[in-house]
């Protein structure tokens, strides 16, 4: 028998929902680290009781946290994330040099192989890796040494490295997203990096064959097609058939294309789901109607869902890691909202159920499918 | 000698201790000492009230003993007579967050 574990980084905790294969009785523990905001919380996909957590505070820092029974119970691991020799200059807002500073963990990817191997995405943004499970993280430097790092600059929400995607077909390919410098794409473990953001346009940046400046917010990838990636831009839903080599637009019919989260369907790797945002100064959905979009074509055409979503007086967001998927035979797919709702469709969005309802503002959701 | 330490309510909560710990700290017992032997006996602390690396305070956190703020002066600083004694804690203090 399946089950399905949900795990949820909100701003004064996380939380874990829990629920057998027909996801319709959900238990939810915690909060655990009360008060703290728990950025993002993951497991890891060979050992699902091992699971990693970023917490922190403004006042007390970053911390990660390591459970090793599915979120029963927790013990820090190292927390020193030190950029590796001296870390330069980056773009500040205004366009002035500003000095490379580590402010927090964004995103944990542990290893497709190896339990104790776990990536870290941070802000200012940079990679690191842990290969003992947490108890030392070491910088991948040559992504910040890309010659394009003195170019990069912060979005609103901080200059963060916030999308680390493994490949799944080559254990030296890794795909990962900066807000807003772009995406990158390393082909040899981590060493060296290529800029992957021809044909992204953006708005903010004059050149519109900038290498660098944009701001990506989330990028997805279906395991049954490594090269095929999608990506939910400021501004744009983008497509790439050539691991990201070259995007196209796909924002075909959307009420706005402006949006956070992106994610594929566990078994169609053409359908796919955006939650879109009015604007990037109206961080909430369009008249005030909360609805999924789907498109079941890779792009371009895309139905609204709207089936137990609220579709009046409806003003939350939805955050860019706040997306995620089952893999059970009908895929199930959850996203949370800074109104603390944490919304999950068992049947690939057709209709949605509010799975936890006032929890504190969501920051990150992510599942995991239990075989027993 | 033993030093008594407050701490605010996430670190006793991230130590898993109480409202106050009790640190043996050799002479002199200065700022600097008293948080070396606090981050010694409680590891997670590390990195929470000072930067790793360059041991600078966090800002949002302040040192109070006996009425006097030691935030700001030199880490050396020897801490009061009646902390020495342990008659007054040492107080890590974070900043309160309205609205």
């Amino acid at each position: 028998m399946s089950s399905v574990r949900v795990l949820v980084g909100t701003r004064k905790g996380a939380f874990i929902l829990t629920a057998d294969g027909t996801r319709t009785s959900w238990d939810i523990q915690g909060p655990f680290f009360g008060g703290w905001e728990l950025y993002h919380l993951k497991g890891s996909p060979v050992d699902p009781n091992r699971i990693y957590a970023s917490q922190g505070t403004g006042w007390f820092g970053q911390l990660v946290q390591r459970s090793d029974d599915g979120g029963k119970t927790w013990a820090a691991v190292d927390n020193t994330f030190a950029y590796e020799g001296v870390p330069g200059t980056h773009q500040w807002y205004d366009g002035t040099p500003h000095p490379w500073e580590f402010k927090r963990v964004w995103h944990l990817e542990p290893s497709l192989t190896d339990p104790d191997v776990v990536y870290a995405g941070v802000e200012d943004a940079a990679l690191f890796r842990t290969i003992d499970g947490g108890k030392s993280w070491h910088e991948m430097p040559g992504l910040r040494r890309h010659g394009s790092g003195s170019q990069w600059a912060p979005g609103a929400g901080g200059m963060c490295l916030h999308t680390i995607i493994l490949d799944p077909a080559d254990a030296k390919r890794m795909f990962v997203a900066i807000s807003a410098a772009g995406t990158f794409r390393t082909d040899d473990g981590g060493e060296t990096w290529k800029a992957t953001n021809r044909g992204l346009r953006s708005n903010h940046i004059p050149d519109a064959d900038a290498e660098v400046g944009h701001c990506v917010h989330h990028v997805a990838q279906h395991r049954a097609r490594p090269n095929v990636l999608f990506m939910q831009k400021h501004w744009d839903v983008m497509r790439s058939d050539d691991a990201g080599d070259n995007w196209v637009e796909i924002s075909g019919n959307l009420p706005t294309d402006f949006g956070f989260p992106i994610d594929i369907h566990a078994h169609e790797p053409d359908t796919i789901y955006v939650v879109p945002i009015k604007s990037d100064s109206e961080h909430y959905p369009p008249d005030g109607q909360l609805r999924v979009f789907r498109s079941r074509t890779g792009g371009n055409e895309w139905e609204p869902l709207t089936r137990g979503l609220p579709q009046k007086d409806c003003y939350v967001n939805v955050l860019r890691d706040a997306m995620a998927v089952d893999t059970l035979d009908s895929c199930g797919i959850y996203f949370g909202t800074t109104g603390g709702q944490v919304y999950a469709s068992a049947d690939a969005g057709d209709t949605w159920t509010a799975i936890a309802r006032d929890l504190p503002p969501v920051l990150s959701v992510e599942v995991q499918t239990l075989t027993d | 000698m033993e030093i008594r330490v407050v701490l605010p309510q996430h670190l006793r909560t991230l130590a898993q201790v109480g409202s106050e710990v009790t640190l043996s700290v050799e002479a002199p017992a200065t700022v600097r000492a008293v948080l070396d032997a606090l981050e010694a006996g409680y590891p997670v602390l590390r990195g929470t009230i000072r930067e790793h690396g360059t041991l600078k305070r966090r800002p949002f956190l302040r040192f109070f003993a006996c009425e006097e703020d030691f935030s700001l002066g030199p880490t050396d600083t020897v801490l009061p007579a009646r902390v020495l004694s342990g008659d007054e804690p040492f107080y890590i203090v974070g900043a309160i967050a309205g609205g």
